[in-house]
């Protein structure tokens, strides 16, 4: 039996883990050069910051998944460096190409998508200058590369990310100059019963704040961004809150409101979608363990709906006991049980936290017309509200927003928004845009 | 807008070229950080007129940042690594 795990994160890991205990030496692709996913990414070698240094309170956990990848590499197909840009659910075969371009191709019986997520970004006027980036981006950027996007950053988002990242840019000696969250207090306060399915989490949010108020960083809560200022680079941020409209002179701004997961493969690979009214986005459709309805395509983690890396870690245990069960192995049922627990305490938490902090969509709905709401062909809003498109895909083959490199990966969302409130339709009726191979650019030999 | 190296930047210098300009970096900074931090503004131009880009999601994901590495081909910026020597031309 061929098992593929595509994607070596939080879930890509702990799938890999259990399918080796169980006897199975699966191919284990990752597009990055190493394990750890975007959570837990590793600087490049030659840096030197230790994990608490890195992951901070999840440090210990980090650490954990970086063992593990670095024990299994040597027991599974380990193929880092290497993109799968293509799923053919008949033949149940992938297309990958590997770090030096060579394009191969890799036949699964099972395969389990650990693809991970991204920010899910909403456009404003200016954000294509340099010096914008997601807020996930400029945690990278601190990450991975030990710096911060610039000298004065705004930061505009919400939920725990933008707290997070405000607290890491300030320990290590850039604190934003300003930071943005888009849900007020009144709705954060109403979604704190839920919050409390997880304290550990909740007060995390509350110490940071609290820690950076102490350090002066200025925070707004029910505050969103309205354009960026500047040629060529930014200049200046203007942005409103309860109070009007202000402009912040800033060299960087960080925009990223929640993250999307990466479902593309999934699509590609005929799982059906539905509607998740919470994240306010279209998700794979998988029951508990990971199985979907399309033979041998297995989902975990965040690529197949947001959940956190607690959860991912949680997800890509139990998709790969799903596997090795549909195999005819066997599977401890108390095991099963107990991830099933704290899959759905840790999915209570997150429906508050998705309460709490939605992503702002009235906002998105409404951007100026002049805002190029597709980065990669360069469409305005007003191009597609132009259309009388009923819905994404019409709206992709009239205006070519969504046709450009990054697939629609990037303005997907807002752009559903933008569709939907120009019909006076529900989010859900402007549908959503279908996939296409190669899910991202390939080079030709 | 010029990254600030804050943390972890003791790392040997490097040199590569970018349009033909010599630019110094760290080894294991991406080309984005690289050519960003040298203040040179952009890694690419869009094609649509609309003004100089330098990438959004520094994750391989918006592709939004890619130009062309001599010998290498057409690669992302942020999952690129800067290399001694290299030659990167910007479009």
């Amino acid at each position: 039996m061929s098992v593929v795990v595509v994607g070596a994160g939080p879930a890509g890991v702990r799938a890999v883990e259990r399918l080796v205990e169980a006897g199975i030496r699966p191919i284990w692709i990752e597009e990055s050069p190493d394990g750890g996913g975007r959570v837990f990414q590793k600087p490049p070698p030659g840096f030197s910051r230790d994990a608490k240094a890195l992951y901070g309170a999840d440090a210990s956990r980090a650490a954990a998944i970086h063992a593990t990848v670095a024990r299994l590499r040597a027991q599974v197909d380990w193929r880092p460096g290497t993109l799968v840009w293509n799923l053919r659910p008949g033949p149940r075969l992938l297309n990958t190409q590997g770090p030096d371009g060579t394009k191969a191709e890799v036949a699964y019986d099972r395969v389990i998508l650990c693809t991970g997520a991204m920010d899910r970004a909403l456009p404003i006027p200016g954000w294509t200058k340099p010096g914008v980036t997601g807020l996930g981006a400029a945690q990278i950027a601190l990450k991975a590369q030990g710096l911060a996007i610039g000298r004065q950053v705004a930061l505009c988002g919400t939920g725990p990310l933008l707290l997070l990242l405000a607290w890491q840019l300030t320990k290590a000696g850039a604190p934003p100059a300003l930071v943005l969250e888009s849900a007020g207090w009144a709705r954060t306060l109403r979604a704190a019963p839920g919050l409390a399915w997880n304290p550990v989490g909740a007060l995390r949010g509350l110490a940071w704040r609290a820690a950076l108020r102490r350090r002066g960083v200025r925070i707004r809560t029910g505050a969103l961004p309205l354009r960026v200022e500047g040629t060529d680079k930014v200049e200046a941020l203007v942005w409103r809150d309860a109070r009007g409209e202000h402009r912040t002179e800033v060299d960087g701004v960080a925009i990223g409101y929640g993250l999307k997961p990466e479902t593309q493969l999934a699509d590609l690979a005929g799982v059906p979608f539905s509607f998740d009214g919470l994240q306010r986005l279209w998700l794979p459709e998988r029951d508990r363990a990971g199985r979907t309805a399309v033979p041998g395509v297995y989902l975990a983690g965040d690529g197949a709906s947001i959940g956190g890396s607690v959860v991912a870690e949680l997800a890509g245990t139990r998709a790969a006991l799903a596997v090795i069960e549909d195999a005819g192995g066997h599977v401890d049922p108390l095991e099963t049980d107990m991830i099933h627990r704290r899959l759905w305490l840790e999915a209570r938490f997150r429906a508050a936290l998705e309460r709490a902090f939605p992503y702002p969509a009235e906002h998105a709905a409404a951007m100026p017309d002049e805002t190029l709401l597709c980065r990669c062909e360069a469409i305005t809003a007003g191009e597609l509200r132009g259309t009388d498109a009923p819905e994404v895909n019409r709206g992709k083959a009239f205006t070519r927003i969504g046709m450009g490199r990054c697939q629609g990966r990037v303005c997907g969302p807002a752009g559903a928004e933008v569709l939907a409130a120009a019909r006076g339709c529900d989010i859900r009726d402007v549908g959503r845009l279908r996939g296409q191979m190669p899910v991202k650019p390939v080079v030709m030999a | 807008m010029i990254p600030v190296r804050l943390v972890d930047q003791a790392r040997p210098e490097i040199g590569f070229s970018v349009d033909g300009q010599a630019v110094t970096a760290r080894q294991g900074d991406t080309l984005l950080a690289a050519i960003l931090a040298a203040g040179l503004g952009r890694v690419r131009t869009s094609e649509f007129g609309d003004g100089p880009r330098a990438g959004f999601c520094w994750m391989g994901a918006c592709q939004d940042c890619w130009l062309v590495v001599e010998g290498l081909g057409a690669r992302r910026a942020c999952s690129t690594l800067a290399e001694p020597g290299m030659k990167v031309i910007r479009r």
